[in-house]
C-alpha cells in the first residue's frame, strides 16, 4: 500500500494491554494524525484487548517497580509524597491492582489527561487505521463482535504492507 | 472565556499582539496530546488565512505547537507565555 500525496507515515505495533502502556500508541497515533501523517496501529497479543468495546485495562504495579505511588487527593504535600511501598510486595495484596488502577485513573482525570476511550475515538475520527491481529483473536478466543466498529482485521502481512513505506515505525 | 479581550485583561494588558483571532480555542487544563489534536480539528474547520488563537496550560505546547506548525505548514504567527498560560496565534495555510 503506497503512500498517498507524499504524506509522512507512521506504523505502530501495540503489544501491551495495561492502562499505562495503552497510552503511548494512542497518544502518538492521534498526534501524528493531527500532524497530517498516515497512521496505522497493529494490535497484537496483550495489545489486542485495547480494541474491545469494553476497555478493562489496568495498571500492574508489580511489573512496574519504578511506578511512583501517589495519592490523587488530599493536601498537596501528601499528593506529592511518594509512598515507600514496595510494589513487588504490595502487588500480592488482593485488590491492590484494582486500587492502583482506580487511583491512577483519578490522577489522570484530575491532571486533564484524556481517557484511553477518548484517545481511541479521536484516532478513529482522524482516520488512524486500527488493525486487530487475527492470530491473537483465535488464541485468546475473541470474536469480531467483541471489538469496536471501524477497525480492520489482519495478520503480520497486513501490517507490513503498510509499514514497508513508513517513515516512523515503533514496537510498543 | 468568551473572547480574546478577557485573556488580555487578565494579565493587566501586558500582552501585546498585532493579531486578532477569527476563532478562539481554549485548551486550558488539557494535557498532551489534546491541545494539538483540538488545534488540528479546529484548523480543519476554518477558512484559509483565518487566524486561530489557542490558549493552553500545558508547558509542552510551546515546543509542540512549533513542531506541529512546521509539519503541517499552518503558520505559527506568535507564541506567548503569560504566567501559567501559553497563547498561540496560527494562520491557516492553503
Amino acid at each position: 500500500m503506497s503512500k498517498s500525496n507524499g504524506r509522512k507515515r507512521m506504523a505502530l505495533i501495540a503489544s501491551r494491554g495495561t492502562l499505562d502502556w495503552a497510552y503511548p500508541p494512542f497518544i502518538l497515533a492521534s498526534t501524528a494524525a493531527a500532524m497530517d501523517m498516515e497512521v496505522a496501529i497493529f494490535f497484537t497479543f496483550y495489545g489486542l484487548p485495547l480494541l474491545k468495546k469494553k476497555l478493562e485495562a489496568k495498571v500492574s504495579p508489580q511489573s512496574n517497580p519504578a511506578m511512583p505511588m501517589k495519592l490523587p487527593f488530599g493536601p498537596k504535600a501528601l499528593q506529592n509524597f511518594d509512598w515507600p511501598l514496595p510494589n513487588a510486595l504490595m502487588g500480592n495484596l488482593p485488590g491492590f491492582e484494582l486500587a492502583a488502577t482506580s487511583l491512577m485513573k483519578k490522577k489522570f482525570k484530575k491532571k486533564g489527561v484524556a481517557t484511553i476511550e477518548e484517545l481511541r475515538t479521536i484516532c478513529l475520527e482522524s482516520d488512524v487505521k486500527l488493525i486487530g491481529c487475527t492470530m491473537t483473536m483465535d488464541v485468546f478466543g475473541f470474536k469480531k463482535e467483541d471489538f469496536i466498529d471501524g477497525i480492520e482485521l489482519g495478520g503480520a502481512a497486513t501490517f507490513l504492507e503498510f509499514a514497508v513505506d513508513s517513515d516512523i515505525s515503533m514496537f510498543i | 472565556m468568551g473572547n480574546g479581550i478577557n485573556a488580555f485583561n487578565a494579565y493587566g494588558g501586558l500582552i501585546m499582539t498585532e493579531y486578532k483571532e477569527d476563532v478562539l480555542l481554549d485548551c486550558s487544563g488539557m494535557q498532551c496530546p489534546l491541545p494539538i489534536v483540538k488545534t488540528k480539528k479546529m484548523i480543519d474547520s476554518m477558512e484559509v488565512d483565518q487566524i486561530l488563537k489557542m490558549i493552553s496550560t500545558d508547558p509542552g505546547s510551546i515546543n509542540d505547537m512549533a513542531a506541529w506548525s512546521r509539519q503541517t505548514g499552518h503558520e505559527l504567527l506568535e507564541s506567548i507565555t503569560a504566567e501559567k498560560d501559553f497563547i498561540f496565534y496560527v494562520r491557516k495555510a492553503a
